[in-house]
């Protein structure tokens, strides 16, 4: 995702801070598809990374007289996202969401491998969709997606270390959880 | 849980989650979505709650049933 420092001159952050509509329209221009991937990584829901990148950008705007323009645009913008992210995954009750996109909806499922039965997948990531939303998140972004580890922890607001935490604790229990349906890894 | 089961088990994940393509991009433009939620957001915040209202109403019905107690009330205020 770009940071914004970049492109963006200071002046048209300066100007989103203090409110100015076209400033926040051409920084939503700039950043709508980054911020929009990161999401879908997260809840890999095309129709719901949309509507949260929706959310997102309102509230960016919300928040847009605590945006310091000294920093870049881009790593803030992907914080906001992936607590809406977050917030969404909370919502939504396990064992719902993953299915359809092991079905095939997602462009990049039929890249994998046909060496894998179709139903130790599913297993998969039906174990995955019941892991507390914050492990998912860390993991499916540090391991599924191998953004930088630093990378992860400035969008989830915690440290390196944190996210190393969270992402062996849900391999742990995606072991377990595998194991009561009868995979062994 | 050794180093060998942790790479087992991030491979399956990855089996099972292909990583999604670095170009995705929504299908529709989202921007008029995010002015409609603004305008909302800005008609729900200058709107009067309904409480204020309730408790006008209940002002005036006792200023209609009481008209005598007007002059006090704008004594006290």
């Amino acid at each position: 995702m770009a940071d914004g420092s970049s492109t963006v001159p200071g002046t048209l952050l300066q100007r989103f801070r203090d409110g100015d509509l076209d400033a926040f329209e051409a920084l939503f221009r700039e950043h709508q598809r980054p911020v929009y991937g990161w999401i879908l990584r997260i809840v890999r829901n095309a129709a719901a990374a949309e509507d949260l990148t929706v959310e997102t950008f309102w509230r960016i705007h919300r928040a847009h007289d605590r945006f310091q323009p000294e920093f870049p645009f881009g790593p803030w913008a992907r914080r906001i996202a992936t607590r809406a992210a977050l917030d969404w995954l909370r919502a939504q009750r396990p064992e719902v969401e993953l299915t359809a996109e092991m079905a095939g909806a997602l462009p990049s499922a039929s890249k994998g491998d046909p060496g894998i039965a179709a139903e130790i997948r599913l297993k998969t990531a039906l174990a995955f969709s019941r892991l507390p939303p914050s492990l998912r998140a860390a993991t499916v972004l540090a391991v599924v997606e191998e953004q930088p580890h630093k990378e992860v922890a400035t969008a989830l607001g915690i440290t390196v270390g944190a996210v190393k935490l969270r992402v062996f604790r849900a391999l742990r229990l995606l072991r377990k959880d595998l194991e009561k349906q009868g995979i062994t890894p | 849980m050794n180093a060998q089961d942790e790479n087992r088990i991030k491979q399956l994940l990855k089996q099972a989650l292909p990583p999604i393509e670095s170009n995705a991009e929504p299908e529709r433009d989202l921007w008029p979505a995010v002015l409609r939620k603004l305008d909302a957001d800005a008609a729900q915040r200058h709107a009067v709650p309904w409480f204020d209202w309730a408790l006008l109403g209940g002002l005036v019905a006792f200023a209609v049933s009481f008209p005598a107690t007007i002059p006090v009330f704008l004594y006290y205020l």
